[in-house]
């Protein structure tokens, strides 16, 4: 068999090795490729940016474990910037597997930024219908936030003060793997002119880049590479800091194995005419 | 490596999943049967404890008990008189017998039946999304592709590019007339444009491909052997 015919047969299990390799070893160290950040990420962090302490803002968890690694370091870096510009977030999933990683973000934000439980951070929990609960929140959050996931009534919820609608939440964050950000820009966005942010997966960036252009979208974090340029902007590097040395290397020999089963396939050709 | 027992039952299935890429075996079957289990079972529990429980049963027998207590004990809940205590019950056991209607389904004399529900949620449906739908998806991205941004150079020369992808796709899907002359040409110009949104959609799913991997390996190398 000669090298262009072994070029064009390799085993199915050598490229899973290859690509196996090329995510591992870059996590084993702690170097840091050069990353640029894109404006649609940077619009995210600007606007945040632009708050003054104290503003609403929501921070809803749409999406389940099957996007975890990309989605769940974004919310994370995303909620530690509300945080830390000292917004008061509420927290809420429209998808019923976002509640447990919602709780978790929750969790962890109240402890890392010393946030007072229904002050600074309120959780309201899962909503099951997606139009019904976007509207709702553009006439009045009473009549949907009416508790939150814990059951405390919303007139005893202090982060709830002096908040009716959109028009005091001046941002909507939407962190998924689905169309849900498509339907918090169709009814906040089309109908209330709420400022929505979208982090998706990588799937999805492609198809809401659009939006992000006509500025439906103020901004747009895509996949674990968006999530990344977000750990930059906050200097807080994490999981998709890490990660995005692996997707480089990955995409790397990925690139090369393209390239080489090309030049086997028009060689062979060229040899058989 | 962790002394956890739920990391060593993750990392179990993890590899069990992983298994497949050499080929079908039992471990791999057992893994993805134990997961579209669990997956219907979590799924059950999460509704039932974050919607059923929540917005059904804990407000209407809230509601229940007050326009109960009402009649037994007219003197109760002096804030709230006994019609409104009823209507405020009446609220919630309407929409609840009306959603009912969609498990006539399983008995063929009554089935019949679903077709109000889904009428109605048809209906409401339709209704609420119109103009948004129409506003956000057709009115402001059309907006937005006519109209250039002239605010710095590089905007323009976008605007310029989407205009001219839009309009050369759109010649591409245009069918009424036989694709020949100006026509051709623009069809032609448009399928390089296609091949270019696909080559980008592609690119980002292998990299949202990649990403998963990545949560696993990680997952894997730090959660439990602790290599990192």
């Amino acid at each position: 068999m000669s090298l262009i015919d072994r070029l064009l047969n390799i085993p199915r299990f050598v490229i899973f090795i290859l690509i196996g390799l090329a995510v591992f070893i870059p996590l084993l160290f702690k170097f840091l490729l050069p990353l640029k950040v894109l404006k649609p990420v940077k619009d995210v962090y600007d606007f945040i940016e632009s708050l003054p302490e104290g503003t609403p803002v929501i921070l809803s968890f749409d999406y389940s474990p099957d996007v975890l690694p990309e989605c769940y370091p974004m919310s994370l870096v995303l909620a530690k910037h509300l945080a830390r510009k000292k917004l008061r977030i509420y927290i809420m999933t429209l998808y019923p597997a976002g509640a447990g990683f919602a709780l978790d973000v929750y969790n962890k934000i109240l402890k890392e930024f010393n946030l007072v439980e229904r002050k600074d951070i309120v959780f309201v929990g899962y909503f099951p219908s997606i139009a019904a609960t976007i509207l709702g929140i553009g006439e009045d959050i009473k009549n949907v936030f009416k508790s939150d996931y814990f059951g405390v009534p919303f007139d005893e919820i202090e982060a709830f003060k002096g908040v009716k609608n959109y028009e005091d939440i001046k941002l909507i964050i939407t962190i998924s793997g689905a169309a849900i950000p498509e339907s918090w820009m169709v009814y906040a966005n089309g109908r209330y002119n709420a400022n929505v942010a979208a982090g998706v997966t990588a799937v999805m960036a492609a198809q809401l880049y659009p939006y992000y252009r006509s500025r439906q979208f103020i901004g747009l974090i895509g996949g674990m590479r968006g999530a990344a340029e977000y750990e930059k902007l906050l200097a807080a590097h994490n999981l998709a800091t890490k990660g995005m040395n692996s997707i480089s290397l990955a995409n790397f020999v990925m690139v090369l194995l393209v390239i080489l089963g090309n030049i086997s396939y028009f060689l062979k050709r060229r040899r058989r005419k | 490596m962790s002394l956890d027992p739920w990391v060593w039952i993750s990392a179990f299935l993890t590899l069990a999943i992983f298994s497949f890429l050499f080929k079908d075996n039992p471990v791999y079957k057992f893994a993805e049967h134990l997961f579209v289990g669990v997956s219907a079972g979590y799924y059950a529990s999460i509704y039932w404890h974050n919607a059923i429980l929540r917005f059904i049963v804990k407000p209407l027998s809230e509601k229940f008990s007050i326009f109960y207590y009402k009649i037994i004990w007219p003197e109760a809940f002096v804030n709230i008189s006994t019609v409104s205590a009823f209507f405020s019950f009446i609220m919630y056991l309407v929409p609840l017998s009306f959603g009912l209607l969609f498990f006539s389904l399983l008995f063929p004399r009554y089935s019949w039946l679903i077709r109000y529900p889904i009428a109605f949620l048809m209906g409401i449906g339709s209704g609420l999304s119109l103009y948004p739908t129409f506003k956000a998806r057709i009115f402001d991205q059309v907006k937005d592709t006519f109209l250039p941004q002239f605010s710095q150079t590089v905007y323009f020369l976008n605007s310029l590019i989407i205009f001219i992808g839009t309009f050369t796709v759109l010649s591409y899907f245009f069918f009424s007339k036989e694709h020949k002359g100006p026509l051709k040409a623009f069809a032609k110009v448009g399928i390089i444009f296609i091949m270019i949104g696909f080559g980008a959609a592609f690119g980002y799913t292998v990299m949202a491909r990649i990403s998963l991997l990545i949560g696993r390996i990680y997952f894997l190398i730090h959660d439990f052997i602790h290599l990192i």
